[in-house]
């Protein structure tokens, strides 16, 4: 109990001394998942639409592998990703291990399943209305895609939103292509398991705290615009 | 509305993006290598957790401009990204593992560079006597706990620890086998915590538990001082033949300083709560 008690206590002074140390890694985390989140989104949204208002063979099958993948475990993500990066294997010569782009390869790998799979669901349910209305108005492939990621900027927020929570709260991955290098890849949460490693379970709690303010921080600010869109709809 | 409300969250997105891309310095810092190039030292949990590191890599740093990324493992993992050329220099605690290492011609140079010791914790009433019988005896210690049998904690994770663990066990004539033999698969802080909340025994290195002590208020030191205890640790560099991205100038160049006089006295100058930790042993000028 006291270290709950401490961890708070510990939290605020952490957070009011401006310590640089505890900022390069709140900021390094930031970077590293919206990185990523913004890659995946990049690389996700499309590809989700498509494979959800396309009808082939073999989209049961596509659509379980999607599903699955959505919840990887992390660490194994870092694992293989470390087999590619290490110095050993196919991309080695770009010396990615233990750096941050490593960290946002890793996560970018991890998230992008996520925002594809929430985008694929729901582009296959309601995707079939918006692609007739664009026919009548005479649209053409690009534009079809344009209006359907209008239509469907509700659940690409989600999906963001899902895809970023996933991203700063995962641990394996950064750990494994980060190395948890002090001044380099220390994360929020390659933090938190190096302090209770230690034993030094305030500083754990204290950084837990920051953490998760933090992810309320950003999912407010995102929130706040997902229930704007989605009252509008209600009309 | 609706589209104010994008352009705004969009805008603010980007504003995040951009922050933390260009702006810190302290972000750019981790970006940014070494001005002489840049090094992966692959050492041990414990090395990172006596704090020991946080003094010695600056130090070089600043004399050489050689940028250390430290990337502490258990020792099996170290060793292993030696021999896959994974890390330019290692810096351990396992002599059996380091011979067999430069053995297989996996490293250029090793040097003695400072040894710690290891300490048997110990329950507050130790219910093996260890501490009446066997205070500076570690084969005489394990013994006394297999026979009553008290709870031992091993980390039983092929670090340097363990490898003195298991050196012990077997001076003893004894294989840790059953249910007060607990295995936990992790670093020394995270054993020590079960070795605490377990009130158990366990094999510690000094510096980890003098940095723990206040949370371990189980424990106590119940054997120390065996020569069997000594705890020497040694600087390897990577052979570069192993592949083509080993920094060999980099890793020579902390090889060389962690065993010069003046990388000696920072390992001499290292305390905790005031106690010296490590005691120099390089033998190389």
């Amino acid at each position: 109990m006291d270290y709950i008690i401490n961890g708070f206590a510990e939290a605020f002074r952490l957070i009011f001394s401006f310590d640089p140390e505890i900022m390069e890694i709140v900021f390094l985390s930031l970077f590293v998942s919206f990185s990523s989140t913004l890659y995946a989104t990049i690389i996700g949204v499309p590809f989700g639409i498509l494979l959800g208002i396309t009808n082939f063979r073999g989209k049961p099958i596509v659509s379980r592998f999607l599903y699955t993948f959505m919840s990887f475990p992390p660490v194994v993500i870092g694992l293989f990703t470390a087999l590619f990066l290490a110095r050993a294997g196919p991309f080695g010569q770009f010396q990615l291990m233990y750096t941050p782009s490593a960290m946002i390869i890793a996560q970018t790998i991890l998230v992008t399943p996520v925002v594809m799979g929430i985008v694929f669901n729901q582009s296959s349910t309601s995707g079939y209305e918006v692609v007739l209305t664009g026919k009548t108005l005479g649209a053409g492939k690009g534009n079809t895609l344009l209006l359907l990621i209008a239509e469907l900027k509700g659940t690409i927020m989600i999906a963001l939103v899902t895809g970023f929570g996933r991203a700063i709260s995962e641990v394996g991955a950064v750990m494994i292509v980060g190395g948890n290098i002090r001044g380099y890849t220390r994360v929020m949460t390659t933090f938190i398991a190096m302090n209770n490693n230690m034993g030094q379970y305030s500083t754990a709690i204290a950084m837990g705290i920051i953490l998760m303010t933090i992810s309320f921080i950003t999912n407010s600010i995102l929130y706040k615009y997902i229930i704007g869109d989605i009252n509008e709809y209600r009309d | 509305m609706k589209k104010k409300l994008t352009v705004l969250l969009v805008v603010v997105f980007v504003c995040a993006l951009t922050l933390s891309f260009a702006g810190c310095s302290p972000t750019k810092k981790a970006l940014e290598p070494g001005s002489n190039g840049t090094i992966i030292l692959a050492t041990t949990t414990s090395t990172q957790d006596s704090g020991l590191l946080d003094v010695l890599v600056p130090a070089f740093e600043a004399e050489t401009g050689i940028a250390v990324k430290v990337v502490a493992v258990g020792t099996g993992k170290a060793i292993e990204m030696g021999t896959k050329g994974e890390a330019d220099v290692l810096l351990v605690h396992a002599r059996a593992q380091e011979d067999a290492f430069m053995a297989a011609g996996s490293g250029t140079e090793r040097f003695d560079v400072m040894y710690n010791d290891f300490v048997v914790l110990g329950p507050k009433d130790d219910p093996a006597q260890v501490k009446a019988n066997a205070p500076k005896d570690a084969t005489k210690a394990f013994t006394a706990i297999a026979a009553v049998p008290a709870t031992f904690v091993s980390r039983d994770d092929k670090s340097g620890t363990n490898t003195k663990e298991l050196e012990i066990w077997k001076a003893a004539n004894i294989v840790p086998e059953g249910d007060w033999y607990v295995r936990t698969g992790s670093g020394m802080g995270d054993t020590l915590t079960v070795t605490n909340e377990k009130l158990g025994y366990t094999l510690s290195d000094r510096a980890t538990y003098a940095n723990m002590k206040d949370t371990m208020s189980a424990l106590q030191i119940v054997c120390e001082g065996d020569p069997l205890l000594l705890n020497p640790y040694g600087v390897i560099t990577v052979n570069p033949a192993i592949n083509a991205q080993i920094n060999a100038d980099g890793a020579k160049a902390f090889a060389d300083w962690i065993v010069s006089p003046a990388g000696q006295k920072v390992i001499a100058d290292y305390t905790i709560n005031g106690d010296q930790v490590f005691t120099p042993s390089a033998t190389k000028q």
